[in-house]
């Protein structure tokens, strides 16, 4: 490679002309590094999202009922489409729902973990962080496998309880996924706030402790404060997840009947897609990324702003 | 953006035991006992929480069919291990062993896939950090939004396009999209900033290395742990990537272990006996994650929390 066979001795009295030399290098070497996951970005990120724009713009016509389908580009119409189906629109309120409750109580427990792992009063923090840690090594597939046969009246080991409360049901179905959800991510977002918090210098809280303030007030007063990053972090993270669900409630479908087709956003765009209705599937894909992507840009400024305030 | 996470854990570690000790010299004893047990108890009852269902998943994988429902649920029976190694056989011969076919394909996809994909985003990362040139906030920002926009929406228009080229119900159709993780370079991005001084580079370009083999030599050495992470995050969402196999692959042949035991699991009213067949592949498929995380812990766990310290 002609980056390597640079001269090394290069006479002292010319360093202007090294400095052009090695920067046309370092030029050369940005391009080398940069090229592969440009390359890649540009074929499986920007070319499909502007493809999925383009197919919503297009519609399906027949020349007579029988006749060969032909696309043809139809404005908005798949747009119109989308705004008027309700099941859509519940679907995408039925996940909103989910992560307005679903969310803060992960957060919170995460939290909590997290200010317990660091406190004093544990004994025996490397266990704790593995246990609860070991969920997300599950895939969402399977812990919803899991957790179906957990819910199921006759297979479960809580037979008395599921056999009572159908946790299958049309009322508690959203709820019993919110369960897997919080069960496969509470200990990874526990870990990101844990390792916040261990980044802390000690000598703040010794400082606070001279002052006669008390774990609970150091743990509110100073250690929340400081690891309001990293909370915002896994809060965003976990807006875009709730807003993607597809994997949980896909596969309880095959324990539970009031999981319909259109249970989620994604699954909208799953069934349409099979249909298939590719234009009507792309729309949906596009307001979905775009609610999204508002979503949690919207949520990254208003925090933003109230942190440095 | 600002992060040394692992130097900053171990000064922690080092000076907390005498913070805790002047703690409790100066608290009364009895009150120290009693925020300890609730600490204690909270902690303990969730790990219930958590771990019940993985135990579940584990006696429950060393029964027959018939025993699911007429033993105790949470232990095991008396010929266990028996009944597991068959178990065991029966999920790697049924279907002309699909199974492990389906374990294959994931190792390929995850493991492949993030290896590749952690080189790239580790190069693109490292040039973002170390080197001014132009556009590079530009595509830093690019990247930025690519970490908004969720790989699930990105699902149909790549099976579009796929089709397009007749691609899909490929391999390929799978492992290339896996590669890209913008997540990934704002990871290496912050990594490399904290990791890699400026001044060696300059000694390295001095000494007469060149810039790529600087990178591969001194600077992924010093990326290490942060690579370990960037490649278990990788690892992991490949291998929970359910929507892109879902929509892409028809032939059972190519499925990784989620999309297979998916496609088990939705026929067991028709066919009871893969029931135990999808419990014993379930714990099959999530023993690798947990050794990988097991194995590869004093990276990861330091790693971690630099995407979140600003």
């Amino acid at each position: 490679m002609s980056v390597l066979s640079t001269p090394a001795e290069v006479p002292q009295g010319a360093p202007v002309t090294r400095r052009t030399r090695s920067s046309k290098a370092q030029r050369r070497a940005v391009a080398l590094f940069v090229a592969p996951f440009g390359i890649l970005f540009l074929a499986f990120y920007a070319i499909p999202i502007v493809y999925a724009v383009v197919q919503s713009l297009l519609t399906v016509e027949r020349e007579g009922t029988f006749g060969a389908p032909r696309q043809v580009f139809g404005g908005f119409v798949q747009y119109q489409q989308v705004f008027q189906n309700t099941a859509f629109w519940e679907s995408v309120g039925r996940v909103l729902l989910f992560g307005v409750v679903q969310v803060p109580i992960m957060l919170g427990l995460a939290l909590l973990f997290a200010l317990l792992l660091d406190s004093p009063l544990l004994k025996g923090k490397k266990f704790f962080r593995l246990a609860f840690f070991a969920p997300y090594a599950v895939p969402g597939v399977i812990a919803a496998i899991m957790w179906g046969f957990l819910y199921s009246p006759s297979l479960s080991p809580f037979g008395a309880v599921t056999s009572n409360v159908d946790l299958l049901g049309a009322d508690l179905v959203l709820w019993a996924i919110a369960n897997i959800v919080t069960w496969v991510y509470v200990g990874y977002n526990m870990l990101i706030i844990y390792s916040s918090l261990l980044a802390i210098p000690t000598e703040i809280y010794e400082a606070a402790r001279l002052d006669g303030a008390s774990n609970l007030q150091i743990a509110w007063r100073i250690k929340i404060p400081l690891v309001i990053p990293a909370i915002i972090l896994t809060a965003v993270f976990s807006i875009i997840g709730t807003l993607q669900l597809l994997a949980e409630p896909q596969t309880l479908r095959s324990f539970s009947s009031a999981i319909n087709s259109t249970f989620t956003p994604n699954l909208a765009v799953y069934t349409t897609a099979s249909v298939p209705n590719y234009n009507l599937a792309a729309a949906f894909s596009v307001v979905l990324a775009l609610a999204t992507f508002i979503l949690s840009f919207v949520f990254l400024k208003s925090t933003q702003r109230k942190v440095t305030q | 953006m600002t992060a040394a996470p692992a130097t900053a854990s171990k000064r922690r570690r080092g000076g907390s035991s005498t913070a805790h000790g002047a703690r409790n010299r100066a608290r009364g004893p009895r009150q120290s006992i009693m925020s300890r047990s609730a600490a204690m108890l909270i902690m303990g009852v969730f790990t219930l929480y958590f771990l019940t269902p993985i135990w579940w998943l584990l006696t429950t994988s060393t029964k027959t069919g018939g025993e699911i429902t007429s033993t105790a649920p949470l232990w095991f029976t008396a010929d266990s291990a028996e009944t597991f190694l068959a178990n065991l056989g029966r999920l790697f011969t049924y279907g002309d062993g699909l199974f492990g076919r389906w374990l294959l394909n994931s190792a390929l996809y995850a493991g492949v896939g993030a290896l590749i994909g952690t080189i790239i985003a580790a190069m693109c990362g490292y040039a973002l950090a170390k080197y001014e040139f132009r556009g590079r906030e530009a595509i830093f920002n690019i990247v930025l939004s690519g970490v908004l926009v969720p790989a699930t929406a990105l699902a149909l228009p790549l099976f579009l396009i796929f089709s397009r080229v007749e691609l899909t119900n490929t391999m390929w159709a799978v492992f290339l999209p896996s590669l890209v993780s913008p997540f990934g370079v704002y990871l290496a991005r912050i990594y490399a900033a904290a990791s890699v001084p400026g001044e060696l580079l300059e000694a390295a370009r001095l000494d007469g290395s060149g810039e790529i083999r600087t990178f591969f030599t001194v600077s992924t050495r010093l990326m290490a742990p942060a690579l370990v992470t960037i490649f278990l995050f990788q690892f992991v969402a490949i291998w929970n990537n359910f929507f892109l196999p879902l929509i892409m692959l028809r032939d059972q042949a190519l499925f990784p272990v989620t999309l297979g035991l998916y496609a088990w699991n939705s026929q067991i009213s028709q066919i009871p006996e893969l029931r135990s067949l999808v419990i014993v592949g379930a714990l099959v498929s999530i023993l690798p994650l947990i050794i990988a995380f097991l194995a590869l812990q004093r990276f990861w766990s330091s790693g971690l929390g630099a995407g979140g310290v600003k």
